[in-house]
């Protein structure tokens, strides 16, 4: 039973082995191909509508709601160059696994996070939403594009780029297993990078 | 042999007479013209960023002849590069034809530039190599020494760091450096083989003068309340033994040994080590939670035993703030560049560094495993901590548009008997929260703007 406890990803981080990264850098690697694209509609568009539902969580700043889309061992990853590169060789502007993403909004919510103080408000467009089949039929792989148009500090600014959602199918759920987000100027200098993207 | 040239042009460059700096810097306060005059700025791109050394690049990013990087010196655009020779160069990276830039990609590796605009060809010696249609001119362009690229005539390194000026009778980087070259070699040293290699990096822009950035690379006292949230998350799970990261602030800071110390030529040291016990995993029992820690540290000590902590160590946050004037500050891990763009604009970029198994200590395994958490670590203070920094620094220089509210103190610790104490070696040290650092490397700033620097450029012959 203290086994089961302490690996709860939520507090301590077992499961970010060598293996892991391993998996997250194939499953991101050449895998928007026609052959692997899913066309049916009904599927297409359940994928459509869980992206588009995280990006009203995330608007609405609804950061614990926005945590239950992912699943328990997750990773949620900002490459900090266009070709994304290996975490395990490289900085990114963001990689957080389970429990620092819930140290992100844990941040966010102390009244003390004065870059986020007051909050930013967003407005995140999602589009070009296409399904990729993965290894396995429990797993899936999205790209969609953003736009997110944040209102922070009396003006409005853009941020763009694509995303790549992992989805593992969890006791019969659709989950986000990992999130990437790049950004188009991913390798530049950002001003104030700390909305959740 | 070596070609210096020095302008003649615009004398209004030669600013002395811009301002009394003796009315702008006072012991205890500086005037808010030092942060929002856009005539101050463009001086100290020469007086500074022009008249002392500058930080340029790391040698691990150009470790074989012929690569380069771009980068800058003040605002001019630059190519950092490895001559066939081996020997590193400053170029501008300014065609000596029309003045366009020759090179737009941040790195690579090349023998020659070609100019994107009329085909003007530069060995990365700078030597002018040939033009289209040669015989439209008059003369031999090539022989001539002043098409060739103009660099700068002094670049030199320290343990790999390169830096670079345009004061031709600037002293020997070392000698330049003095004291906080100890530091320096410390931080060096920690790791195998004493030495780092640069990767990927945190990349971030305010709204707000560079000085902004270089008054808070020492600042001990914004630490609780600036980084407050940052404090609190990292020290979220109340039942953990030891406090995390920065925790040891909240106890009276000026009680404990950590100091701060100033160490001549504008640059300063704060050094948090002593706070910690001494111990192999001392550093790394206070080190925040990052994706990766149990697994890495389960794996390491069942290997390793008892050698597994003073390497787990390794992926730890340094507690040290190595500032050197203008644009360099080690901390953590981290090599922290200060960029100015503008009086109210500056880059302020966090390269990660891994670490080089030079002489096979740690082997294959453990640095991949080690490097890979080191990666995870750095990202946590630029992710929780910077962010909030560069947003009280835009702050700042908002709140300097109150023309009439002139001034900006930087007094803590100033005038208090025995707080403060100067050292045999001329260096100045004080309690850890003290803006001595502020006040010491401010009256260098001053000197250097009152001063006329050797400013020249230099080609090949």
């Amino acid at each position: 039973m203290t086994i089961q406890t302490n690996h709860d990803p939520s507090r301590f981080s077992y499961y970010v082995t060598d293996d892991f990264y391993s998996e997250l850098v194939n499953d991101f690697s050449d895998w928007q191909t026609e052959e692997r694209t899913i066309t049916d509609p009904v599927e297409r568009d359940r994928f459509r509508q869980l992206v588009e539902r995280e990006a009203r969580i995330l608007d609405n700043l609804l950061f614990e709601d926005w945590l239950k889309l992912f699943a328990p061992e997750c990773a949620y990853w900002v490459p900090s160059t266009p070709e994304a590169g290996d975490p395990r060789h490289e900085i990114a502007v963001m990689f957080d696994d389970r429990r620092r993403l819930e140290d992100r909004v844990f941040r966010l919510r102390t009244g003390y996070a004065w870059s986020q103080a007051p909050s930013s408000r967003t407005s995140r467009l999602v589009a070009n939403v296409e399904v990729f089949e993965s290894q396995t039929h429990e797993q899936r792989m999205v790209r969609s594009n953003f736009v997110i148009n944040e209102f922070w500090d009396s003006e409005i600014r853009v941020l763009a780029g694509w995303t790549g959602h992992r989805f593992r199918r969890i006791e019969g759920t659709w989950k986000i297993s990992a999130k990437q987000v790049n950004l188009l100027n991913c390798d530049q200098c950002i001003r104030n990078p700390s909305i959740i993207l | 042999m070596t070609v210096l040239e020095r302008m003649r042009g615009p004398t209004q460059l030669n600013n002395a007479s811009l301002y009394d700096w003796d009315e702008l810097v006072h012991e205890d306060r500086v005037h808010r013209l030092i942060y929002t005059d856009p005539a101050v700025f463009d001086a100290e791109m020469n007086h500074i960023f022009g008249g002392t050394w500058v930080y340029l690049a790391h040698e691990s990013q150009i470790p074989n002849p012929n690569d380069f990087v771009t980068g800058k010196l003040g605002l001019r655009p630059l190519i950092i590069t490895r001559d066939s020779e081996g020997v590193i160069r400053a170029l501008f990276n300014r065609c000596t034809h029309r003045g366009t830039t020759l090179c737009r990609w941040t790195k690579g590796n090349t023998r020659s530039f070609q100019c994107p605009y009329h085909g003007w060809n530069f060995l990365n010696t700078g030597k002018l190599r040939g033009v289209p249609w040669p015989e439209g001119y008059a003369e031999n362009l090539v022989r001539d020494p002043k098409y060739n690229l103009a660099q700068l005539p002094r670049v030199e390194s320290y343990r790999g760091f390169i830096f670079g000026t345009l004061n031709a009778s600037a002293a020997p980087i070392e000698k330049h450096l003095g004291p906080i070259k100890k530091p320096i070699d410390e931080w060096l040293d920690r790791n195998p083989g004493g030495k780092v290699t640069v990767c990927e990096a945190n990349r971030f822009k305010y709204k707000g003068n560079w000085k902004l950035a270089y008054d808070n690379s020492g600042d001990g006292y914004h630490v609780i309340y600036s980084h407050q949230s940052l404090l609190e998350t990292e020290n979220r799970f109340k039942d953990e033994n030891a406090a995390k990261g920065m925790a040891y602030y909240k106890r009276e800071p000026d009680e404990q040994p950590m100091y701060i110390q100033y160490m001549g030529n504008g640059h300063h040291f704060k050094d948090k080590r002593p706070n910690l016990e001494k111990c192999a995993g001392g550093l790394w029992a206070i080190e925040s939670l990052h994706p990766g820690m149990e697994h890495v540290a389960e794996k390491l000590r069942s290997r390793l035993g008892e050698r597994a902590e003073s390497i787990l160590d390794l992926a730890g946050s340094e507690p040290v703030n190595i500032n050197v004037f203008p644009n360099l500050s080690l901390l953590g891990n981290h090599i922290q560049v200060f960029q100015p763009v503008s009086f109210e604009e500056t880059d302020a970029i966090w390269y990660g560094t891994k670490i080089d198994d030079v002489d096979g200590t740690l082997g294959a395994d453990v640095l991949n495993d080690i490097n890979a958490l080191r990666m995870r670590t750095q990202e946590g203070f630029p992710n929780f901590g910077e962010v909030d920094d560069i947003t009280n620094f835009e702050q700042i220089q908002r709140g300097l548009r109150c023309t009439e509210d002139e001034w900006i103190y930087m007094n803590r610790g100033l005038g208090i008997p025995g707080r403060i104490r100067t050292l045999d070696d001329g260096t100045i040290k004080g309690p850890a929260t003290d803006e001595l650092f502020m006040r010491e490397y401010i009256r260098e700033w001053k000197r250097l703007m009152k001063a006329e620097p050797d400013i020249a450029i230099r080609r090949e012959p």
